[in-house]
């Protein structure tokens, strides 16, 4: 985007699109949910440590979801675990994110046969922005995929999606005839 | 310092109902006692000053399947006094599965007994809270036993991969 490559003139007033400026604010700031609820947990810490630094990528991990912006779920998801994330990601203030990380909460995992007590995929529960593959998956791939989601949150946009009305119309017009 | 011939000797005066058998193959070498005979064995074992078995270690129900149709109980014992290691099995018939807590005498036995509830769906009578531990309260099933189905869906989420 390169907002502040750009040098301040016309006396420091800076043009920008909102669309730009807010997802800049957003991608810049990604707040995630700690919730760690297997071993994923210990290589998010690890990324969120300071050999990886996370807070490069402004991000801090926060205690509670009212104050998060983004849920790495990271571990096993149990069905007695289900509902608490489902809580837990209702609790978060939009716009949110959920990034999942690692085989189980991609799709089960190592458990996806004859595990009786895992969620085969905690998409199952909540929607998924972004997959994280590996098990558990090394630091620098759950940077791979925080950057994945700031490239999603980077197209994003606050217009409403004329085609989507314009199909609706077409959809209403058949309707009526 | 007691053998296990001594622990057996004490274990044959206690059985009221049934003659108790020596397990060879089992690792620690396992006394087969009767369902009845199971609360009066324990209670005399801890007591004992000889033996003195003072920890349940583990209690491990085994499900011999649907043709056998019967499930096995082992509780590991251990006494920390005299350095012994003990194994006790129970054969219990595999429908309507019921035994006696040993929770009044092993404390630890509480959440034991909750866990093989839970996964075997054995009745522990007299048990103060026999709930499910590991899995949520409304599953349905018992899912270590040889015929345990899944069930379709969770609370709406579909549990098959």
């Amino acid at each position: 985007m390169g907002l502040l490559d750009k040098k301040f003139e016309s006396g420091g007033i800076l043009v920008a699109k909102a669309d730009d400026l807010l997802n800049w604010a957003r991608l810049s700031s990604m707040f995630p949910m700690t919730f760690g609820i297997a071993c994923c947990a210990i290589e998010f810490m690890s990324t969120a440590a300071t050999p990886y630094d996370l807070e490069r990528f402004g991000m801090a991990p926060r205690a509670t979801p009212r104050q998060a912006d983004v849920i790495i779920v990271s571990g096993t998801v149990t069905f007695k675990m289900a509902d608490r994330i489902r809580r837990i990601y209702e609790q978060m203030a939009e716009p949110r994110y959920v990034i999942s990380m690692g085989s189980c909460s991609n799709c089960g995992g190592p458990y996806w046969q004859h595990g009786y007590h895992v969620v085969k995929g905690v998409d199952r529960i909540i929607p998924v922005d972004v997959y994280v593959p590996g098990c558990p998956p090394r630091p620098e791939a759950l940077i791979g995929g925080i950057l994945k989601l700031q490239e999603k949150i980077r197209s994003e946009s606050m217009m409403a999606p004329k085609a989507l009305e314009k199909l609706l119309a077409k959809e209403n017009q058949h309707v009526n005839v | 310092m007691s053998t296990f011939d001594e622990v057996l000797l004490i274990v044959k005066q206690v059985c009221k109902h049934n003659e108790p058998v020596v397990d060879e193959n089992a690792s620690p070498k396992a006394i087969k006692i009767s369902n009845e005979d199971l609360v009066d064995v324990c209670s005399e074992l801890i007591q004992n000053s000889t033996v003195y078995f003072d920890m349940l270690s583990c209690i491990t129900p085994i499900d011999n399947g649907v043709a056998a149709g019967t499930l096995e109980i082992a509780y590991n014992l251990y006494s920390i006094p005299y350095n012994l290691h003990l194994m006790l099995k129970v054969t219990l018939p595999r429908d309507n599965s019921e035994i006696h807590t040993v929770s009044h005498i092993w404390k630890t036995a509480e959440w034991h007994e909750r866990e093989a509830y839970d996964m075997f769906g054995i009745k522990f009578t007299a048990h103060p809270d026999l709930r499910r531990i590991l899995m949520p309260a409304d599953w349905e099933g018992h899912p270590l036993r040889k015929d345990y189905r899944l069930q379709e869906y969770y609370r709406n989420i579909k549990v098959e991969y």
